[in-house]
């Protein structure tokens, strides 16, 4: 009997050393490489790359939020980025924190070209590179690379910068979901 | 007998027809003012190329699309062009765009027109690029130009051609009154296009509520191999991918254009148009209009120039204002309000109703969803729109897409059976639009990323280049120095330091040099150092020297010790020698005596 146990956990054991070193070998050879998690939150974040939730970009805010940081500081992502999140991070929901800022109409930066005085200073603050320029020459900013992250408007020294709201165009008009007022009895009521 | 399929769905409106057949087509009276959208049809707007005051002839290019999907428009008639500003144009936004003013002459002047009837002796490029340069765009609805659907992908042989004369949705009778009234000119069209293409079958088709339309077709195709072919009246056969599978079984994929199946579809007006551009030399400057609704007295159809403001057309007709209550562009399942009447007629209007409160009443209002499932019975594309409404209506756009969202053809059908009276195809607009506009955030934001990591790899290289720099200044003042510091000491050594300043600075060097040394010392063991072989040098010299002279006194006073200091001598000569032989061996020419 006692030799039946033996080859028992004999068998047990030399399996549990095989598999233990399939995994290992497994663990080393397939490694992944950073956390793909970050990847994931980072391509939800709306790449403003603006700071105002406290990190310097994007991705070291989705480094934050993978550690189990708080998922409500982007303001230019909004209530869709938080519920994204939310989604993606199986947590509950939770409304903007005020403190970083306020959800805002998209935006772009336009310079009032006639004002510049060529410092490249926004230049320099830009973090896409949607600033085009050279020191004493007039800058301007290329709209469509434009995230409207404010960054520019602080540094310049004339104040020349404005941020304007993006206005939709016949372009990039879109259907609006039908909107009901009032219900049917109510219609019958008024009418009768 | 041709076989017929029947596609899934469908419903059966009202038709409404009869009150717009009972006239010809009238030609529009010339307007005070046209208003030409630089933008007509899907793709690229076009640009201007005409100025201010310019006088244009009727049939010139006034706008010219230089690269991307788009043709040019052309001056509807000869005038002068007097602004070019954002105004109203037709669009279910009611927003404005930019448009070209041209104020008629009354002249109606051709510019110089180039008809191709021999158009078979040319190649077929030729024969797509003047369809092009006619400004051709489809006319039946979406109005993609016609040139490139003419130019289907090289692998997709396109082996049913099919003339949509189907005009399914109410109302509208454009389609119909150019068959009855125009169908050579129609069959010239397809024959050119037929002769592009070069497909095995060549089909007309009309719905068997037009008789008198397909008596004509008929009578026009006699002695050709174009079939006309009656379908059963049924919205929505006139769709596209429906007409596809009436005529042929087949479904267009998913996502797919009809040439992935070798079918291609036009529209009877773009028929015309092509005929007109090849055997006239004519451009798009002109279509047919139906004008229809209750508050018209004269409704009919009317042969109108791109860019005639609608409300001319209205007043022509008869309109009468007191009944007038909603005015749709379209027919009423997939036309849209027009907010002013201020808006010019488009290569893509087919017909304006100008409808009393009677004839299109405001529609109900919503009531909740009872799945009762006829949506899903009358959906034409077989899919099922209580889901796509449900999650288009929560923002669950993921699944609505997971549900073929995207394969929506818009008809309206289901919300036209919709007992609860939901404006479904509005939903799912606007879904499609917000999946849209999410999709184009997307790929900004991944532009965006893009974009910012490339700044950070390159302030990152910047830093890295400007630390290697400094290193190498750096080192490159370190040498300099150490030079600076040999010739110092090399001129000490020489004895050439006569004033006392360089003097001193030697002193210093050489015990900067000695410190240097010390701490230095394991490399410098085994190589001689040169400021110690020149020191060598310069004693066993000046040795010799004393030397040289107690001989020469020596032997001056007849010495007994001649013979020894001559031996001396010759060793001190030894012995410079040897410093000498040092000092070249360290490298540096040996400094002479002098």
């Amino acid at each position: 009997m006692w030799t039946s146990i033996l080859i028992a956990v004999l068998v047990l054991l030399a399996l549990a050393v095989v598999f233990g070193g399939l995994l290992g070998y497994a663990s080393e050879r397939f490694r992944v490489e950073g956390n793909p998690l970050v990847e994931e939150i980072d391509s939800l974040l709306p790449q403003t790359q603006c700071g105002q939730c406290g990190y310097p970009g994007c991705r070291p805010y989705a480094e934050s939020i993978a550690e189990g940081g708080p998922i409500n500081k982007c303001p230019p992502g909004g209530e869709g980025t938080i519920k994204a999140l939310a989604d993606l991070l199986d947590v509950e929901p939770e409304p903007l924190d005020a403190e970083h800022g306020v959800e805002q109409e998209k935006r772009v930066a336009v310079i009032r070209e006639d004002e510049c005085i060529g410092c490249t200073k926004c230049i320099q603050a830009c973090p896409v590179d949607a600033i085009l320029g050279s020191a004493k020459h007039m800058h301007t900013v290329i709209e469509s690379e434009c995230t409207g992250c404010d960054l520019c408007v602080e540094p310049c020294p004339v104040d020349c910068i404005d941020m304007i709201t993006v206005e939709p165009d016949i372009r990039t008009w879109t259907w609006s979901p039908p909107t009901s007022g009032i219900i049917a009895t109510d219609r019958q009521g008024a009418s009768a | 007998m041709t076989q017929l399929w029947d596609f899934p769905g469908g419903i059966h409106p009202e038709e409404n027809k009869l009150q717009s057949t009972g006239r010809s087509i009238r030609h529009a009276p010339l307007p005070k003012r046209l208003v030409i959208p630089l933008q007509q049809h899907i793709g690229v707007p076009a640009e201007a190329i005409v100025e201010l005051g310019q006088h244009v002839l009727k049939g010139q290019v006034i706008a010219e699309v230089s690269e991307g999907t788009g043709v040019p428009v052309h001056a509807p008639t000869s005038g002068t062009i007097e602004t070019i500003a954002r105004l109203p144009v037709p669009h279910p936004s009611g927003m404005e765009d930019w448009c070209l003013t041209l104020i008629p002459d009354g002249e109606e002047r051709w510019c110089q027109r180039n008809p191709i009837p021999d158009y078979r002796n040319l190649e077929r490029e030729a024969v797509l690029d003047a369809i092009r340069n006619a400004g051709i765009s489809g006319m039946g609805g979406a109005g993609f130009p016609t040139s490139i659907k003419l130019r289907p992908p090289r692998d997709r042989k396109v082996s049913t051609l099919i003339l949509n004369g189907a005009e399914c949705e109410p109302y509208i009778t454009a389609d119909d009154m150019s068959m009855r009234e125009r169908a050579s000119e129609i069959i010239d069209g397809l024959k050119i296009m037929a002769w592009i293409l070069r497909p095995e079958r060549c089909v007309v088709a009309i719905e068997d509520n037009k008789p008198e339309a397909i008596a004509a077709m008929q009578k026009a195709v006699e002695g050709t191999q174009i079939e006309v072919v009656t379908i059963p009246t049924k919205y929505p056969s006139g769709g596209e991918k429906q007409l596809i599978q009436i005529l042929t079984g087949m479904e267009v994929p998913s996502g797919g254009i009809p040439a992935d199946i070798g079918v291609m579809c036009q529209n009877v007006g773009t028929a015309i148009a092509v005929a007109r551009a090849i055997l006239r030399g004519e451009p798009l400057i002109s279509r047919v209009v139906t004008l229809t609704g209750e508050a018209l007295t004269e409704p009919g159809n009317v042969e109108a120039l791109i860019g005639t403001p609608i409300a001319n057309l209205l007043a022509d007709a008869g309109l009468e204002d007191v009944y007038l209550d909603r005015l749709v562009l379209g027919g009423p399942m997939m036309g849209y309000t027009l907010n002013t009447p201020d808006v010019p007629v488009v290569k893509t209007s087919n017909c304006v109703i100008a409808a009393s409160a009677r004839e299109l009443p405001a529609p109900e209002p919503e009531q909740p969803c009872i799945r009762c499932g006829m949506c899903a019975e009358a959906c034409p594309m077989e899919l099922l729109p209580q889901q796509l409404f449900w999650y288009s209506k929560a923002g669950e756009f993921e699944k609505a897409e997971h549900l073929n969202l995207f394969d929506c053809i818009e008809c309206g059908a289901c919300s036209y059976v919709c007992p609860s009276s939901i404006p479904l195809v509005q939903y799912y607009r606007a879904a499609k639009g917000e999946i849209r506009v999410q999709q184009a955030e997307q790929i900004k934001a991944d532009r965006a990323r893009e974009r910012f990591e490339a700044r950070q790899a390159r302030l990152e290289r910047e830093q890295q280049e400007k630390e290697l720099r400094r290193q190498e200044r750096a080192q490159a003042a370190a040498e300099a120095q150490a030079r600076k510091k040999a010739e110092a000491e090399q001129a000490v050594a020489q004895g050439d330091a006569k004033d006392e300043r360089a003097a001193k600075a030697a002193l210093v060097q050489e015990a900067l040099a000695r410190k240097k040394a010390k701490t230095e010392a394991p490399p410098a063991a085994d190589v001689p150092d040169r400021a110690e072989l020149e020191k060598q040098l310069a004693q066993a010299r000046s040795k010799l020297e004393t030397m040289q002279s107690m001989l020469e006194d020596a032997k001056a006073q007849q010495a007994d010790n001649v013979d020894k200091l001559e031996r001396a001598v010759a060793k001190n000569h030894e012995r410079v020698k040897r410093a000498e032989q040092a000092l070249a061996d360290a490298g540096e020419p040996a400094p002479s005596n002098e």
